[in-house]
């Protein structure tokens, strides 16, 4: 297949859907799937079928629509109108009310212009309904491999890493690397074979970005990687992703079919001299294998246990190859890159921080879903305006970012804008796009133990300051919220957080403390609290008092 | 390069080696696909026993303690059989959030038996994940590989009770 050949298919894909007056499009992300959306599934094809509008009207099963907390959704285009809780029932008065007399079922209908949706910006979900997730030739018709075609025919690889360059896309697994800068680095390594690798081991709880992306659009993944393996001169990719989203696998792997066989991706891409493949690696449920280099290990069929840096995978990865690591919406917005150009994506969000992210929106909150922002954006508008704040009756206490190793957001700082150097300020990570909403009834005390648990559990084991270091601080914790602890406890924790966090070998460890150290900051006074209650403070007299006060000055 | 698995059939007569040996020439006895290879063996033979390990290592040319080392360092992989049924606590964030502690506490009373435990009689597991990545729907559990949203511990002691309920099925 040429770059001429994928323009008539996608030509021809577009002919093909304008026949239609109607797409019925239904979410078919795992979020709608439990929520019931086979049986949305059925009455659709059920009542178009009996009313003989399956002519006029087609149905799509299409990636995720954002409100996950109001599932099944169902969109219906042309005049966008997206219904909520939709069942077999609903479903049915959809076709018939709506399609066939244009009449909208206004109880189960969503208002568009809410800020919920206004207020978002789409680049790395522009797909999710508007394509079936598991036809490439709609992927096509929306311009899909384009980017590809154009890189290979028309700009050197120099030339595609000057572009990203330009548009200053940084990592958008957390760290914020910039993305330009790593492909130049694997570029100019010297090696006869260098290897792409798409981190989708993503383990963050309260995270599910990556997995929408997947489900929802994954040949813009595949898309991305093939420019990325292009542009440094790989021609083996691989895709880790982890084994608790089997949907996300099953669509990648007919994602990947449907791509070779059209030939965009294998021997000789759209007839040009590039070569890539792209193959899965299953993860196994270790969250260290988010780490770079563990997961590299784990791709090589071993323990996933991290190394010293440097040498960075960059240089040396897989089998000791020049390796790039990039996170699944990095490589998701590298088409959008070179369909627009570099400048036109530094001109969205901040300076420092160009583009959107995606944030997946969960706990004590009205909206529940996924949502794209432009960097920069204030906090508070992601959590009044969007997610719709907390539930009748409960207040706002904090916002949790960057999973077991980010912190918790409290209210004085909801105007903070959201970019990496902002968040990292207040001693939060950007994270991979977790944020979970606490309200009052959290204690912080309790949120604390629990990351250091699951960070306790998921070191590896490899170094001590980890291994021991967040066992300890797992106990005095506990002592402490058992209304045991002692002003020496206190003291002694917060110099185990110093010390893991400096001497810990991976990132792991060293973001390990930033749960507690950020409870500590925000919420001292909680802390205090559960000290004042216990009865080493009733024996010890006079010596909390110091402590109290210095909990106000906190 | 040698193709390691046997054409013959496993001393034991039991066909699904036939499968798993398929899998290990898929990946042409590479050591490299390990992890591959374990999960397409555990997706055979339910859990991974000891000679399951054993098994692999020969015929992945890899020393016994690697197999094991991986098999036993991954949540994801069973060294004991699960029970008829399985019920997966998410202990993500949001559920954590969303109460998942109380569903926990209503589960282990009703099945008499902790997370991580089968019930003596084998009828069911109960597992924690860490995150099924449904968290629009917390608190999230997964049963029987079907996911259930905005669970109630009430709810959730019911449905367990439920499989408690069930009449074993006999083998015809």
């Amino acid at each position: 297949m040429t770059i001429e050949d994928l323009r008539e298919l996608a030509e021809k894909e577009r002919d093909r859907q304008s026949q239609f007056t109607h797409r019925v499009l239904y979410c078919s992300s795992a979020g709608c799937v439990s929520s019931g959306c086979d049986a949305v599934k059925e009455s659709l094809k059920k009542t178009l079928d009996e009313t003989g509008l399956s002519k006029k009207c087609e149905m799509v099963g299409t990636g995720c629509l954002g409100l996950c907390g109001e599932g099944p959704l169902v969109l219906v285009l042309p005049d966008p109108t997206l219904y909520q809780h939709v069942d077999a029932e609903t479903a049915r008065r959809i076709v018939v009310e709506h399609v066939a007399e244009g009449k909208k079922v206004a109880d189960h209908a969503l208002d568009l212009n809410s800020p919920f949706f206004s207020s978002q910006k789409k680049i790395v979900l522009e797909n999710m309904g508007r394509i079936n997730a598991e036809s490439i030739e709609e992927y096509i018709a929306a311009d899909g491999y384009e980017a590809l075609g154009r890189a290979l025919t028309e700009l050197q690889p120099e030339e595609v890493i000057a572009e990203i360059r330009k548009s200053g896309l940084r990592g958008r697994g957390g760290a914020g690397y910039p993305t330009g800068l790593k492909w130049d680095i694997v570029r100019k390594g010297k090696s006869d074979q260098k290897y792409v690798v798409c981190n989708a081991d993503e383990g963050d709880p309260g995270a599910f970005m990556d997995r929408s992306v997947l489900e929802g659009d994954p040949h813009r993944v595949l898309e991305g990687m093939a420019i990325a393996g292009y542009a440094v001169g790989a021609s083996q990719g691989y895709i880790y992703v982890r084994a608790e989203y089997p949907l996300a696998i099953d669509r990648l792997r007919l994602a990947i079919k449907q791509a070779e066989k059209l030939g965009l991706l294998g021997n000789r891409i759209l007839e040009s001299q590039f070569n890539f493949r792209i193959d899965l690696r299953i993860g196994a449920g270790a969250f260290v294998c988010g780490e770079e280099t563990a997961l590299l290990r784990s791709v090589m069929g071993r323990r996933g246990r991290p190394r010293p840096r440097p040498p960075y995978p960059s240089e040396k990865g897989l089998w000791d190859k020049p390796t790039l690591i990039n996170n699944v919406e990095t490589f998701a917005n590298i088409c959008p890159i070179i369909n627009n150009g570099g400048e036109w994506f530094a001109g969205i969000g901040t300076p420092k921080s160009a583009g959107t992210k995606v944030f997946a929106l969960a706990g004590n909150i009205r909206n529940t879903g996924l949502v794209e922002v432009p960097m920069g954006i204030p906090l508070r508008k992601i959590i009044f305006d969007i997610g719709g704040g907390t539930p009748e009756g409960t207040e706002f206490k904090a916002a949790q970012t960057g999973g077991p190793s980010g912190g918790c957001i409290p209210k004085e700082h909801l105007d903070l804008p959201v970019d990496y150097e902002a968040l990292a300020t207040v001693g939060s990570i950007m994270g991979s796009g977790g944020m979970i909403v606490m309200d009052s009834t959290a204690s912080m005390v309790d949120v604390a133990k629990y990351f250091m648990e699951f960070c306790m559990d998921e070191s590896c084991g490899k170094c001590i300051p980890c291994r021991v270091g967040t066992k300890h601080i797992y106990l005095l914790l506990e002592k402490i919220k058992n209304g045991e602890g002692t002003e020496e406890d206190f003291t002694l924790l917060q110099e185990l957080c110093t010390m893991v966090k400096e001497t810990s070998l991976c990132g792991l460890g060293q973001s390990a403390p930033n749960p507690v150290l950020s409870t500590i900051r925000f919420f001292r006074d909680e802390y205090t609290r559960l000290l004042k209650e216990s009865p080493a403070f009733a024996a010890n007299g006079g010596n909390g008092h110091a402590h109290a006060t210095a909990g106000k000055e906190a | 390069m040698t193709p390691i698995p046997q054409n013959k059939p496993h001393p034991s007569g039991d066909n699904r080696f036939k499968l798993l040996d398929r899998a290990i020439t898929k990946h042409q006895a590479n050591g490299d696909a390990l992890i591959e290879i374990l999960h397409a063996a555990q997706g055979i033979f339910g859990f991974l026993e000891h000679d399951l390990l054993i098994y692999i290592s020969r015929a992945l040319r890899l020393p016994p303690s690697r197999v094991y080392g991986v098999a036993t360092f991954y949540h994801f992989f069973r060294m004991k059989p699960s029970g008829e049924h399985v019920f997966v606590l998410c202990t993500g964030t949001a559920c954590y959030v969303k109460g998942a502690a109380e569903i926990q506490k209503a589960v282990e009373h009703q099945c008499g038996c902790k997370f991580g435990e089968t019930t003596k009689d084998g009828k069911i597991s109960l597992v924690s994940a860490r995150c099924v990545g449904s968290c629009g729907l917390a608190p999230v559990a997964v049963l029987d590989n079907t996911v259930a949203g905005k669970l109630t511990p009430e709810e959730s002691a019911k449905r367990v009770a439920h499989w408690q309920a069930e009449k074993k099925e006999v083998p015809a």
